[in-house]
């Protein structure tokens, strides 16, 4: 390894880095975190449920999630996902998915347990005869939820739900465990490829810190202006 | 589509000759819990540091503990990982710098990833310190103050031993964490019980008895932290003294 801070590579790579690499990260987190709040979603009303089974059913998902490390459920879904496809259209061989349709199936998985704890604490704080004026009105369940409480819980949550989706963005980074080439990804290639390390490292740890820091800010903005209107 | 379990993998011998598959998984959360362990010492140690730090009148202390937070939250932890594996021997003298690459193995590995691990989760602690000092109602630094306290004192006295106490169980799952965080440390070649769990996969080919074993053990794990922590708790509790629940936060 030679002295001196090579900026020249990052400036010959910034393209790959970015067209390929942060469009990844950037497409995996946005789907992660659609699917992730609608699954977890369903699961918090499935938590809240009256119903035992249900509530129980959800319940061991989530704390099974939460109890794993992530990079173990990247390595459970890369494997998994091929045999549920087959099991899925009746093949007897496990079908090839890539790298980041099984990372994007895998961080909506695991995601939905985290934004479901968000939303049954959302739920959960609206008042409960905002339900009983509900179904007093004639709604049923799903009216009842889709219109009254669920807006609200939504609103409530909106700060919290985007902390974790910048955390979720920060661990996208995770999928180098399968070799997907997401920024980090990309950039580990240079980084070897050139023998670069020092400098494509320190580089993505700016990037990242810089994306998180403004978004961070940028919800800590909201949340004061949500904080004023209630 | 079918997929053929065979269990008796696990009491099968390892490639490396060091016992069967089980005892080699098992090893693995012997690695797991002691990067976890010394990690927890830092996180403690700095956390409790900073996050006090945050809650005096030293405005430039406050501001360099908010930018210490701000640095280690906002940059994903395999990036940590690698900076102090790939970037810091370079920064350091050359002596040290050449001393801490030749490092055998697994200590090579061991080291930065504890350095990490216990940098990364002090942050999340020190938030934890500072909230749980900030819930404290303000009188009881008022009171302090009254009865002829130095701020020094009235935070070792009156102030740190209620404020850990309050934040006891959130401490608990950062421990948890700690333990679900060591596995990125396999990225830098740590056979913890992740990484092994996948050499496992490799050298046996046997995928989903690998993950299902590392899972179990990893349950058990919680499970027993849980367990330890809530007698822990029950323990050291304020009677009258309702712990800082409220608002649901994010995190892993």
């Amino acid at each position: 390894m030679d002295s001196g801070f090579d900026f020249d590579v990052i400036e010959r790579s910034l393209g790959y880095l970015f067209r390929e690499g942060m469009t990844f990260t950037i497409t995996l987190t946005l789907i992660a975190m659609t699917g992730g709040i609608i699954f977890g979603t369903l699961l918090a009303m499935m938590r809240l449920s009256s119903i035992k089974p249900v509530s129980w059913l959800a319940g061991a998902y989530v704390n099974l999630m939460r109890s794993i490390p992530l990079v173990l459920v990247i390595f459970w879904f890369f494997f998994l996902v091929p045999y549920i496809g087959a099991w899925v259209i009746g093949s007897n061989q496990p079908i090839k998915v890539g790298a980041f349709y099984s990372a994007a199936i895998t961080f909506t998985m695991f995601e939905a347990a985290y934004y479901c704890e968000i939303m049954r604490a959302g739920i959960q704080s609206i008042a409960r005869g905002q339900v009983w004026s509900g179904y007093a009105l004639g709604l049923n369940y799903w009216q009842t939820m889709g219109h009254i409480v669920l807006p609200q819980a939504f609103r409530n949550m909106v700060p919290v739900l985007l902390t974790q989706t910048i955390i979720l963005f920060q661990d996208t980074s995770l999928v180098y465990v399968i070799s997907a080439t997401d920024f980090l990804g990309a950039a580990s290639k240079v980084a070897n490829r050139d023998y670069r390390l020092v400098e494509m490292y320190s580089f993505v740890a700016v990037v990242y810190f810089i994306v998180s820091y403004s978004l961070s800010l940028v919800v800590k903005r909201l949340q004061n202006r949500i904080a004023i209107i209630r | 589509m079918h997929y053929s379990w065979h269990w008796k993998v696990l009491l099968e011998t390892e490639p490396g000759g060091s016992g069967t598959y089980l005892h080699y998984l098992i090893v693995g959360l012997g690695w797991t819990l002691a990067t976890a362990l010394a990690a927890w010492v830092i996180a403690l140690t700095l956390g409790a540091f900073v996050g006090t730090v945050r809650t005096t009148n030293l405005r430039w202390a406050v501001r360099l503990g908010n930018f210490y937070v701000e640095i280690f939250r906002n940059v994903p932890l395999i990036v940590q990982m690698f900076l102090w594996f790939f970037v810091v021997p370079e920064l350091l003298p050359k002596a040290l710098g050449d001393f801490v690459k030749q490092m055998p193995p697994p200590w090579g590995s061991y080291l930065p990833a504890v350095m990490c691990l216990g940098i990364f989760t002090s942050v999340r602690v020190a938030e934890q310190v500072r909230a749980g000092i900030n819930s404290l109602p303000r009188g009881q630094r008022f009171a302090g103050t009254a009865m002829g306290l130095t701020e020094a004192q009235t935070y070792r006295h009156v102030i740190l031993p209620q404020a850990f106490r309050i934040i006891l169980p959130p401490l608990t799952s950062e421990f948890m964490n700690v333990i679900k965080n060591s596995s990125v440390a396999l990225t830098i070649g740590l056979l913890e019980l992740t990484g092994r769990a996948r050499a496992m996969q490799e050298f046996s080919f046997r995928v989903f008895e690998a993950f299902t074993a590392a899972t179990v053990i990893y349950l058990l794990t919680n499970l027993i932290v849980v367990l330890l922590m809530r007698g822990i708790e029950k323990k050291v509790r304020v009677p009258g003294l309702i712990a800082a629940g409220g608002a649901p936060m994010a995190g892993h």
